[in-house]
Formats: C-alpha cells, sequence, structure tokens
C-alpha cells in the first residue's frame, strides 16, 4: 500500500515516521502526565515537572487502604460486568433476529434503537431519579446496571447485526447435509463464525459501562453503588486538610489499566467493531 | 448459554422458509406456515431486548413530559400541583439557560469542526502510513477508551497553576480555569483530545472503501494531491463524513463529565446537561429539572431531523430497512 506513484524511499520512511511519532505523542501525553502525578511524592506533587523528581508508590497504598476507592472499584467491575453480560446476551438474540429473520417491526425497532443511541442521557436522569425513588432503586446496583443495558442494547445490536450480516449462513445448511445435528452445526460451524464479533461487542459495551458518569453521579448517593468515577470526584484526601490530587491520580491510573490492557491486546478487534456499522461496506 | 440455543432453532427456521419458489400449493400452504415461525421466532427473540427499552427509556421519556407540568420541588412536596406549560415559561426566559444553550452550541460546533479536520488527518495517516501502523492505531484508541473523567482530571492538573505542565509554559500561570472563555476553551479541547481517534476511526472505514485504481488513474490525470483529495476522496467518503458527524454532534451537545470535572460549571460554562444536573440533583426541582431534559430531547430531536432532511439516506436511520 505504498503511495500514489514513487517508490518507497528513506526519506518518504522518516516523514511518516515524524508524523506517527506525532500522533503517538498526542495520545499519551495526557495519560503519562496522570501516570507522572500518581507517582510524585507529597512534596514534588506541586512542582509542575512532567516527570517526578522522586518515585513513591504512597499515592496507590493510600486509595487501596481506604474503603471508598476498594469499595467503588468492586462496585464498578460487578455492575459494568453484570450490565455488559446481559447487554450482549440481548443484543445478541435481537441482532441474531434482525440479520436473519424476516418479522414485522423490525425496521422500527433499528429506527428505535439508534434514537436511544443517540439520545441525551440527561433527559433520562429526571424521570429515572424521580422512578428509582419510588421503587427503592435508588443507589442500589440494579439501579446503574438497568439505564447501562438499556444504553448499551442499541450498541450492541447496532454492532453485533453488522457482524452477523457477514456471517456465511450457508455453511450452517452444508453442515447439516454433511449429517451434522443442528446443535453440531451450531457448535462446530456458527458458534465459532460468531464469538468474534460477540466478543468485540462485549469490549465496547464494557467500556461504555466503565466510562459512565452521568448516571452514576445522579443515580448513587453513598458507597454502596457509587462507581469509581463518581467516587474520584468526591475524594477529598484521607484528612481533611490533605490535598487529593495524588489520590484522585493513582485511582484514575487503576481504572485505566483495563482500558489500555483492552487496547493493547484487542487493537483490531475494537477498531473493527466502532467502524462496523457506521459504513455500509 | 440458552439463547445459544434458541439461536439454533431460529437458523433451522431461517433457512427452511428460504426462497423456494415455484412450489406445489400444499409446499406454500407449508412454508406460510414457517413463515408465522419466523415472524414469532424473530420478536421472541427481540423481546428481551424491547421489553428493557421501552421500560427504562420509553417510559421515563413520557413520565419526564409528565413532571415537566407539575410544579415539583422535592424541598416542598406538599406544593405539587399541575402547572401547565408555567415550567417551559420559567426556563425559556431565563438567562442562565439561554447562556448553557450558547456554551453547548459554542462547544459542540467548535469540537466538531476541529475534530473534523483533525480526524480527517489522523485518519489519513493511520490509513496510509508505511511504517508502524500498529503502534499508531493502538496508541489512538487510548483516547477513545479512556475514561471522561480520568482525562479531564489529567487536564485539570495540566492548567492548575502550580501544579500543571501547561499552566507555566502555555498560559504564563494565569489560572484558565477560573475564566469563562479560556476554560471554555480547555474544556473544547479535552473534548476534541478525547473524541478525534474515534472521528479518525469512522472515517478511516470511509477511506477504506475509497478504490486504488481510481486514485492511481486520478493521478495519471495530473490530478494533485488536494485535487486527489477533494475531487475523488471526499465524494466516496461523504456517507461516512456524515455518519461522523452526526455521531459526533449528538455527542458533544450532551457534554457533561469534562465539564463536571474541569468547572464544575462555574463562571457561566455550564452546559445544559450540566445545568439540568444542578437543578435536578442539587436543586431538587424536579418540574424544571424534566422541562430542561424535555427542551434538551427536542433540540436534539431538530439537529438529528436536519441531519436526516439535508443528508437523506446517508444518515445512519436511512440503512435500516437494507438489512437483512
Amino acid at each position: 500500500m505504498a503511495g500514489i506513484g514513487g517508490a518507497v524511499t528513506t526519506g518518504r520512511k522518516a516523514r511518516w515516521t515524524v508524523l506517527n511519532v506525532l500522533v503517538v505523542a498526542y495520545a499519551l501525553v495526557p495519560v503519562l502526565w496522570i501516570v507522572s502525578l500518581s507517582f510524585k511524592t507529597k512534596e514534588t506533587l506541586g512542582d509542575g515537572n512532567f516527570i517526578p523528581r522522586a518515585w513513591t508508590f504512597d499515592n496507590y497504598k493510600a486509595i487501596f487502604s481506604t474503603t471508598e476507592f476498594v469499595r467503588a472499584l468492586v462496585n464498578s467491575i460487578g455492575i459494568a460486568l453484570i450490565a455488559t453480560a446481559v447487554a450482549v446476551v440481548f443484543g445478541t438474540m435481537a441482532a441474531y433476529a434482525i440479520a436473519r429473520l424476516d418479522f414485522p417491526g423490525k425496521r422500527l425497532l433499528v429506527g428505535v434503537s439508534l434514537l436511544i443511541a443517540m439520545f441525551p442521557q440527561i433527559s433520562l436522569v429526571s424521570p429515572l431519579f424521580e422512578i428509582e425513588r419510588s421503587l427503592g432503586l435508588f443507589d442500589t446496583w440494579p439501579g446503574l446496571i438497568l439505564p447501562y443495558i438499556t444504553f448499551a442494547l442499541p450498541l450492541a445490536i447496532y454492532t453485533l447485526s453488522a457482524f452477523f450480516r457477514e456471517i456465511p449462513w450457508e455453511l450452517e445448511k452444508a453442515a447439516k447435509m454433511d449429517g451434522a445435528t443442528p446443535g453440531q452445526a451450531f457448535r462446530r460451524v456458527i458458534a465459532p463464525l460468531a464469538a468474534p464479533g460477540v466478543f468485540t461487542t462485549a469490549i465496547l459495551v464494557f467500556i461504555f459501562c466503565w466510562n459512565d458518569f452521568l448516571f452514576a453521579i445522579s443515580l448513587t448517593s453513598t458507597e454502596q453503588s457509587r462507581t469509581v468515577p463518581v467516587a474520584l470526584s468526591f475524594f477529598t484526601g484521607s484528612s481533611q486538610f490533605e490535598d487529593p490530587t495524588g489520590s484522585i491520580a493513582a485511582a484514575a491510573v487503576v481504572i485505566t489499566i483495563p482500558i489500555i490492557l483492552f487496547v493493547l491486546f484487542f487493537q483490531r478487534r475494537i477498531v473493527a467493531g466502532l467502524t462496523s456499522g457506521a459504513v455500509k461496506g | 448459554m440458552s439463547h445459544a440455543v434458541n439461536a439454533d432453532t431460529a437458523g433451522t427456521a431461517g433457512s427452511d422458509a428460504g426462497p423456494t419458489p415455484g412450489l406445489s400449493p400444499k409446499a406454500k400452504a407449508a412454508l406460510s406456515e414457517g413463515k408465522k415461525a419466523e415472524r414469532r421466532l424473530g420478536l421472541l427473540l427481540c423481546a428481551p431486548a424491547i421489553l428493557i427499552m421501552a421500560a427504562v427509556a420509553g417510559w421515563p421519556i413520557v413520565y419526564s413530559l409528565w413532571l415537566s407540568l407539575q410544579r415539583y420541588d422535592l424541598k416542598f412536596p406538599d406544593r405539587t400541583e399541575f402547572v401547565g406549560l408555567e415550567n417551559y415559561v420559567t426556563v425559556l426566559s431565563n438567562p442562565y439557560w439561554w447562556n448553557a444553550m450558547w456554551v453547548t452550541v459554542l462547544i459542540t460546533v467548535v469540537s466538531v469542526a476541529v475534530e473534523l479536520v483533525l480526524g480527517m488527518a489522523l485518519a489519513l495517516i493511520m490509513h496510509r502510513t508505511l511504517v508502524g501502523r500498529g503502534i499508531v492505531r493502538t496508541s489512538t484508541l487510548i483516547p477513545y477508551g479512556i475514561v471522561t473523567v480520568v482525562a479531564a482530571f489529567s487536564w485539570r492538573y495540566a492548567w492548575t497553576p502550580g501544579t500543571g505542565y501547561l499552566a507555566e509554559t502555555v498560559a504564563g500561570g494565569d489560572p484558565v480555569l477560573t475564566e469563562k472563555i479560556p476554560a471554555i476553551m480547555v474544556v473544547t479541547l479535552a473534548e476534541i483530545w478525547k473524541t478525534t481517534p474515534f472521528m479518525a476511526l469512522l472515517l478511516m472505514a470511509g477511506l477504506a472503501l475509497v478504490p486504488d485504481d481510481l486514485l492511481k488513474a486520478a493521478a495519471m490525470d495530473g490530478a494533485s494531491a488536494w485535487q486527489r483529495f477533494t475531487k475523488v476522496m471526499v465524494p466516496v467518503m461523504k456517507p461516512a463524513i456524515l455518519v461522523a458527524l452526526l455521531f459526533r454532534t449528538l455527542d458533544a451537545f450532551r457534554i457533561f463529565d469534562n465539564l463536571f470535572v474541569l468547572t464544575a460549571g462555574s463562571q457561566g460554562t455550564s452546559s445544559v446537561s450540566m445545568l439540568t444536573y444542578n437543578n435536578l440533583i442539587k436543586g431538587l426541582n424536579l418540574g424544571i429539572g424534566s422541562t430542561m431534559s424535555v427542551l434538551i430531547f427536542i433540540a436534539v430531536a431538530i439537529i438529528a431531523f436536519v441531519f436526516v432532511k439535508l443528508f437523506g439516506t446517508a444518515a445512519p436511520g436511512g440503512d435500516g430497512g437494507g438489512r437483512r
């Protein structure tokens, strides 16, 4: 895929390298800055240096010794995992039906779920706040899981139905002709073909749930169900007079780790998932 | 894996009911039976998704319409009553609301415009780079994936005089986050940083559709790089560009996280989402909060409508019928 005309010269390579370095720096500088803050000692926290002059793990030790952070981390992981699992299972069912079956109301369903995907979340916060208070769901796990599923479902349906349309379903028929039972045809042929799409969707949905701030800050009020992004904004340091910068930075780095791992290991899949539904090939 | 079993039976129904024209009347009757089963199965498979979306999105929307017609302040619950459109008059004649609306529109327009240019550049780099493609793509996914609140804190500390690397070098030690216009600029920058990669990925998917032969032919005919870009690439990519613009515009319009962490809406930097949050959760005024919610919903609907009207089937809603 060399450019139009012209051989790949060292000069061109060098030019691309410079551009690439610029892009990587653009993406990483803010992340490295918060990492750097998290390793600074109390004394050097305010020196404005990009690289810490003195390194310490104290900030990490401090946050993991507070229930405020540990509880929030448990909440974040639990809520995001449950919401992801449910959204992906229901999303898979609906996307399969949309991609393969003919039934009334299909267009409507696709249209409505797109509408929800683009919906301003704040518009749901006011009524949900009131409804959840009267149902006793306010400040509980289900109180957050439900809105997450609702907003993740359109994403899941959209991405998965794009994936499912690409699967060569004739293979299933062929397997049956060769004597496979329906169960075998599904397990041996269709499931392996569908799994990457389902997995990719799960990653995207998880990132969405992990990221949410608006629902989490509006529909919770105590440590019981506060997720990390919200806990972060309430951090005040271990004592009233302590500057929370170090703790916030350390907590911020901790919740960034899963994202970095996903990106490192599944870069290709995430790119495919994000772009699959967006453009008709 | 109960859904797996369901999906399997669906596969049978779907393929058996496939197109087999020219059969005897008897077989036709059987087919329509299969058709019925297919419909039932389709609805059954979609039922859980539909139920959840209806209960957690549909019903609350209706309910917020109802709430917006009430005087309903949780601090004075006994004064609750139906007031018709009074809340709308209150909000629409309130200077804070209009200030928040302009701030939101300003942030949306500036960030989406800059993102389109930057995102296109980034997409071209990712698409064409000769070296290190994997590294470039991986690192650009980090701003997309990172928790917005985390990124916002990084920017906040970067611009805080005394702690930040940008405060001294770029702003000359001024506390930029405590003045309206500079603060809005910083918020917009944070928004651009976070979402340009998403824009770039959508545009890159469009770039992949541009046939190489077409570009080569244009180059042979003496088209300059700029002409190849504007006359060949952009027209082919148009649907991708419009989808990316629509997604990002609606997303930018609901800006909340960045603002919450960077300015908390002080100095008149509130967005409409921020203002609604403050009225609702801080002020506990459900009537006014719901009214704002409805108004934001209407604003978003207008934006989406304009996009769909202007660009017709290129908008994502338009391809709904095409799937299968």
